[in-house]
């Protein structure tokens, strides 16, 4: 029978299906593991964003890999409340995601209107640590990211929006 | 029924001739329980609009805002399911969010009317998901302490994807607005072209007040004034000039919609229509 805490070291395991460098734990979006009595294994899971085309997958792969580390039932629960925040992805995802060549999230904005000007501070580039880059697009290849192109070494790269 | 059939003149004469209206989608308004019909306007607001930005998917001016408007849709469609849902669960009849989205004709649609006007150029398309996004911002901020645990996680998702929609937005207004004489010249009449339709979203009704008795309450005239001045700013710095308020075009919380969102369905709904539960 899977303990809670192998459960959590099996979804540790699980790679976010886009952003595969870093695990669906790491990402933030696996709130809760219980285990009943009968080895019945709960997890419960929480979008990114409220379009996120990914979660099905990500559904079937918390399945499989729990019942492939020997759980004798898995059920996946999809809940919308706490609202998912990057500031929930811990330091060494963020230094995984930069590797990987994605500059990692800010401090989500607590409320209100984010400013229309540019006042933020350049996100920094993953590839080359320059902070002369350029915002492309506030919406890259997932609803996740964003499109900016460092002006230094001349690549595109994508930052984890915060949120 | 009858009173909706009164209110119309059509009851006397058929009740004398013994005849009942044609069973089908009916052409009355008939409103269900008031949950049920916010969440179906809040619901439909963004499935609608959603719908009409994925159809830029493949033809954006640039790759970037092809992406871009593709990746609103996708956050508006998700909200819509979510709406949907809740509108499914709360009407009690069993019906899911597809069966909501899919099953349903143009009169049982409760969006306001500038969700469905076509796309246009990128120009209006812009203005109006500034307009739009910028109600919709204010709107779930007022819904994130709502008694309802639903409706308050969907706004709280919300509030922060609709955050990113409004500067985007809003930014390409200034843009537009403050750029060439042709493109200032098709956003100014973009605006001038749209803000009749700009009214319904600040309308209350009976729907509102039954909800606001169930601790769902949006301060409809703060929110508005709210809008104004977001409105203004961002208008002030496209120079454009804001329209003025005239007789403005309703109907679409209550089904009557104009002749755009019948087309639109067609093509929403043609494939679940030709293969009733199909899987894939």
């Amino acid at each position: 029978m899977l303990t809670v805490a192998r459960a959590w070291e099996v979804l540790h395991q699980v790679p976010d299906p886009e952003v595969p460098v870093i695990s669906v734990v790491d990402l933030g979006i696996v709130r809760e593991v219980t285990v009943a009595a009968d080895g019945a294994v709960e997890v419960t899971i929480t979008p990114t964003y409220s379009g996120c085309p990914a979660m099905f997958e990500i559904e079937k792969d918390v399945r499989e890999a729990l019942l492939a580390a020997g759980a004798a039932q898995v059920a996946v629960r999809t809940v919308l409340s706490p609202a998912w925040t990057t500031d929930w992805i811990g330091p060494e995802a963020r230094e995984k995601l930069r590797a990987y060549g994605i500059a990692p999230p800010g401090r989500a904005e607590p409320s209100g209107l984010i400013a229309l000007a540019r006042a933020r501070p350049p996100v920094p580039c993953p590839w080359c640590g320059s902070t002369a880059t350029e915002l492309r697009s506030e919406f890259g290849s997932t609803a996740c990211k964003a499109i900016h192109v460092c002006t230094s070494c001349r690549q595109p790269f994508d930052e984890f929006k915060a949120i | 029924m009858a009173a909706h059939e009164e209110e119309l003149g059509i009851a006397a004469g058929e009740a004398a001739a013994g005849r009942r209206p044609v069973a089908g989608p009916s052409r009355t308004p008939v409103l269900g329980a008031p949950l049920v019909e916010y969440l179906l306007r809040l619901g439909d607001d963004r499935l609608i609009l959603g719908h009409r930005l994925s159809e830029w998917c493949g033809h954006g001016p640039i790759l970037e805002e092809d992406i871009a408007l593709s990746n609103m849709a996708l956050d508006l469609i998700g909200q819509a399911a979510a709406l949907l849902r809740l509108a499914g669960e709360a009407e009690g009849q069993g019906r899911d969010e597809d069966a909501l989205a899919y099953w349903r004709e143009a009169v049982q649609f409760r969006n306001a009317l500038i969700t469905e006007l076509p796309n246009g150029d990128f120009g209006v398309t812009i203005v109006r998901q500034f307009l739009v996004s910028a109600h919709s911002l204010l709107l779930w901020e007022a819904l994130l302490g709502a008694p309802h645990e639903g409706l308050a996680g969907v706004a709280a998702k919300a509030v922060k994807e609709v955050r990113y929609h409004v500067r985007h937005s809003g930014e390409w207004v200034v843009r537009l607005g403050d750029g060439t004489p042709e493109s200032q010249a098709r956003v100014q009449r973009a605006l001038d072209d749209l803000w009749r339709y700009t009214g319904e979203l600040f309308d209350a009704d009976a729907v509102d007040a039954a909800v606001a008795a169930l601790g769902i309450v949006v301060d409809h005239a703060a929110l508005k004034a709210r809008w104004d001045g977001l409105v203004d700013e961002v208008l002030a710095r496209a120079t454009l000039v804001r329209p003025a308020d005239g007789p403005m075009r309703r109907g679409g919380r209550v089904g009557r919609h104009t002749e755009h969102l019948g087309h639109l369905l067609s093509v929403m709904q043609s494939v679940t229509r030709a293969h009733p539960g199909a899987t894939w």
